[in-house]
C-alpha cells in the first residue's frame, strides 16, 4: 500500500451504497453517494431521519463497509483492508462520538479516555497524561475521578470527545452529538469541537438535524433519501 | 502487553461486582460440594476399612460357599461339630477356636420385647472375640450339651434390666426361655454400623436343637495363637477343610477362609459404592453450578455485546478483546476453584470431626473438580464473547 497520501483527499466516496435486509424487507440506506473531504473540513451532514446520514458516516469510520462502490480514505480503498486493518485505521486516524455517548458504565473518566490508548500499548503514565490533558481540552479534569453515572449528559459527551481525540486522529466523525442534550449544553460541546478543527486542525465530519448547530460548519451536506440532495459552503457561526 | 490484558480483567471483574460473584459462587458450589463429599466419602471408607482391622487381626473365619466381591454365596453345605473339633486337634497354631450358628429373634423379658442377634457358640467364641464377662459367668463344660441359659449384650442388659441385677433372670429368646447367666462387656458399633452389643449368647446345642432347628454351623472362628503367622494358618485350614469336603484338585472351593483385612476390603467395596453415589450427587451440583454459570453468562451479554461494540470502535483488534475475556473468565474460574477446593475440604473437615470420620483427601477429585469447573466458567465466559467479537462494532453497539 505505497500510497502518497498527502496528494489524495482525506475521504472520497465513489458510488457507494448500502443495503440492509434483502427481498421484501430491502433498505436502500445509500443508493449512490459520491462526496470528497479534504483535510482541516468542518463538514455538517443534515437530512430527514432515515435519509442515510449514520449509515454514511458509519462506513466513513470504518465502522461498516459499503455494498456496493468504494471508500478511499487518503486514498486507500478500505475494501482491501480486513478487519484488523480496519480496527488498525479506527485506533491511529478515526475519532468517533456517538449521540448516545457509550461509554462503559461503572469506569471513570479518565480510564474510559484512556481505553483507546490501552490497545496502542501505550505504558500507563503517558496515557494517563495524555489522558488528562484530552480531559482539560473538553474542560473536564476535574471530574477524572467520576464514572458515567455521576456526570450529567453533556459532561458524558464531553468525555466521549476527550476519547475521540485522545489518540490525536486525523478526522472526528460526530453522529448527531448534541442529540441528546439541552440547547446550552450543546453549545457548549459545539464550542469545543469548533476550537478542536480551528486550533489543531481536525476534520470535523458532524450529522446533525438542528440548523443552529448545522451553522458552527464551513460546509453542509444534506441528505435525502440516501443521496445528497445538496453540498454548499458556508460562513461559521463565530465560536466565543 | 500480557500483565496489561490482566489489568483490563481485573478491572472489568472488580466493575461487575455482583456478576462476578455471581460467576465465582457457581463454580464454587461446585468445587466444594464435589470434594466435600468425596472426601468424606473416602474418610467413612478408611473409617470402617480401620475398625474392621481392630476386630483382632489374628482372627480367621471359615464360612460355606465363597464370600468376596461380586461372588454370591453359592448352596454350599455348612459345617458340623465334626469340623470343628477335626480344625481343633489337628491345626498348629491356633489359641482357640469356636463354631457360630447365627440368627435373630425375639428377646422378651417383663414387658420389654426387641429384636436382637442370636448367637449359639462354645465358650471359647469370647476367647476368640476377646469379649470379657463383666458380671456372672461364662457357659460351664455341662450347659454347652444344651442348657437353656445365656450371656447378653450390653446393650439388652440396658435395655430390657435398666439398672436392676440380670443375672438369675429368666429371658424368652424366640421360642426357648433362658436363664442369664452372664452380662458383657460394651464393644460399640461394628465397622458396619451394627450394634455388636445387641446380642444374645447361648449355647450352640441350645441354638441347633431348639431356635435353628438344624445341627448347621455357619462360621468357624479361628484364633490364632500370637506371633503365629495367619497366612500360614489360613493355607493349613483352606488344605484340611478340601479335604474334609472331598473337593478334588483343579476343583474350586467351596468354602472361604478370610482374615479380618480381607473381610475388611470387601467391606470398604461397599463405602466404595458409597463414595461413587456421593460422587453422582456432587457431580449434579457441579453441573447445577455450571448452569448457573452460563445463566449469568447468558444474561450479560447484551450488556458485554456493547461493551465489546465499544472496545472495537475505539479500535481494538478482535483477539485483544478476546484474549481479555478468556483472561476474565479464567481469573475467575482459577479463583471460584480455589476458593471452592478450600471451602470443600474444610466442610469435609468440620463434616469429619463431628462424626468422627478421618480426613482423607484425593487429589485426583479435586483436579476433576476443578478443571470442570473451570472449563465451564472459561467457556461460558468466552464463547458469547466470541460471538460477540465477530460482528462488526456498529451490530455490536446497536445490540438489544
Ligand atoms: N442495521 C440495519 N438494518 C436494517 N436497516 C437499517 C440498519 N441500519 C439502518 N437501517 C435503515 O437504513 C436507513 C438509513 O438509516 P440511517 O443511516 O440510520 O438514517 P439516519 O441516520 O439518516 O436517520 C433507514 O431506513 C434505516 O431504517
Ligand atoms: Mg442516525
Amino acid at each position: 500500500m505505497a500510497v502518497d497520501i498527502s496528494s489524495h483527499p482525506l475521504i472520497e466516496f465513489r458510488t457507494v451504497t448500502k443495503v440492509y435486509g434483502s427481498g421484501e424487507a430491502e433498505v436502500r440506506a445509500l443508493a449512490g453517494v459520491d462526496l470528497l473531504v479534504e483535510r482541516g473540513a468542518f463538514v455538517a451532514i443534515m437530512g430527514p431521519s432515515g435519509s442515510g446520514k449514520s449509515t454514511a458516516m458509519n462506513i466513513m469510520g470504518c465502522l461498516d463497509v459499503p455494498s456496493s462502490g468504494e471508500y478511499l480514505f487518503q486514498g486507500v480503498p478500505t475494501r482491501e483492508l480486513d478487519q484488523d486493518e480496519r480496527a488498525l485505521l479506527r485506533r491511529h486516524m478515526l475519532g468517533f462520538v456517538f449521540q448516545g455517548f457509550n461509554l462503559l458504565a461503572r469506569t471513570t473518566a479518565i480510564e474510559n479516555v484512556a481505553l483507546p490508548l490501552i490497545y496502542r500499548g501505550m505504558p500507563e503514565d503517558e496515557r494517563r497524561r495524555r489522558s488528562l490533558h484530552a480531559l482539560e481540552q473538553v474542560g473536564l479534569a476535574d471530574r477524572a475521578q467520576h464514572t458515567p453515572a455521576k456526570l450529567s449528559g453533556g459532561q458524558q459527551q464531553r468525555v466521549a470527545i476527550a476519547r475521540a481525540i485522545v489518540t490525536s486522529p486525523i478526522v472526528l466523525l460526530a453522529d448527531e452529538p448534541t442529540g441528546n442534550l439541552d440547547t446550552s449544553i450543546s453549545r457548549e460541546i459545539m464550542n469545543i469541537i469548533t476550537r478542536l478543527n480551528r486550533d489543531e486542525g481536525l476534520t470535523v465530519i458532524m450529522v446533525t438535524h438542528e440548523e443552529d448547530i448545522a451553522a458552527y460548519a464551513r460546509r453542509v451536506i444534506r441528505f435525502v433519501d440516501g443521496k445528497i440532495e445538496s453540498d454548499r459552503q458556508q460562513e461559521p457561526a463565530g465560536v466565543l | 502487553m500480557f500483565s496489561e490484558t490482566l489489568k483490563l480483567a481485573a478491572q472489568a471483574i472488580l466493575r461487575n461486582p455482583m456478576r462476578s460473584s455471581l460467576t465465582v459462587l457457581g463454580i464454587v458450589i461446585g468445587v466444594a460440594a464435589v470434594i466435600a463429599m468425596v472426601t468424606i466419602g473416602n474418610g467413612t471408607t478408611a473409617k470402617v476399612t480401620a475398625e474392621l482391622g481392630k476386630l483382632g487381626s489374628n482372627m480367621l473365619f471359615v464360612m460355606p460357599g465363597q464370600f468376596g466381591p461380586g461372588r454370591a454365596s453359592t448352596q454350599a453345605k455348612s459345617f458340623t461339630s465334626r469340623d470343628v473339633s477335626v480344625v481343633r486337634n489337628q491345626i498348629a497354631g491356633i489359641r482357640a477356636v469356636a463354631p457360630v450358628a447365627q440368627s435373630s429373634a425375639t428377646i422378651i423379658f417383663g414387658g420389654e420385647s426387641r429384636s436382637s442377634s442370636v448367637v449359639g457358640t462354645t465358650a471359647d467364641y469370647l476367647i476368640v472375640r476377646s469379649w470379657q464377662v463383666v458380671a456372672g459367668r461364662g457357659f460351664l463344660e455341662a450347659e454347652e450339651r444344651g442348657s437353656a441359659v445365656c450371656m447378653i449384650g450390653d446393650t439388652i442388659k440396658t435395655e430390657l434390666f435398666g439398672s436392676t441385677d440380670a443375672l438369675g433372670q429368666r429371658i424368652r429368646v424366640g421360642k426357648i426361655s433362658c436363664e442369664v447367666i452372664g452380662v458383657l462387656s460394651k464393644k460399640g458399633q461394628s465397622g458396619m454400623g451394627t450394634d455388636q452389643d445387641d446380642t444374645v449368647i447361648v449355647p450352640l446345642r441350645a441354638f441347633q436343637r431348639r431356635i435353628a432347628g438344624n445341627s448347621d454351623i455357619g462360621t468357624i472362628m479361628v484364633a490364632a495363637r500370637d506371633g503365629v503367622s495367619t497366612t500360614k494358618v489360613q493355607g493349613d485350614l483352606e488344605r484340611l477343610m478340601r479335604e474334609r469336603r472331598r473337593i478334588t484338585a483343579g476343583e474350586d472351593d467351596d468354602f472361604s477362609v478370610n482374615d479380618m483385612t480381607q473381610i475388611a476390603e470387601t467391606m470398604s467395596g461397599t463405602t466404595t459404592i458409597l463414595t461413587g453415589l456421593l460422587g453422582a450427587v456432587a457431580a449434579v451440583s457441579l453441573l447445577v453450578g455450571g448452569i448457573g454459570i452460563m445463566n449469568i453468562m447468558l444474561v450479560s451479554v447484551t450488556e458485554r455485546t456493547r461493551e465489546i461494540g465499544i472496545r472495537l470502535a475505539i479500535g481494538a483488534l478482535e483477539r485483544q478483546v478476546l484474549t481479555q475475556f478468556l483472561v476474565e473468565a479464567t481469573v475467575l474460574a482459577l479463583f471460584g476453584g480455589i476458593v471452592g477446593i478450600l471451602l470443600g475440604l474444610g466442610l469435609a473437615y468440620a463434616v469429619g470431626v463431628y462424626l468422627d470420620v478421618p480426613f482423607v483427601t484425593s487429589p485426583a477429585i479435586i483436579l476433576v473438580a476443578f478443571a470442570f469447573s473451570a472449563l465451564i466458567g472459561t467457556g461460558f465466559g468466552y464463547f458469547p464473547a466470541r460471538q460477540a467479537a465477530r460482528l462488526n462494532p456498529i451490530e455490536a453497539l446497536r445490540h438489544e
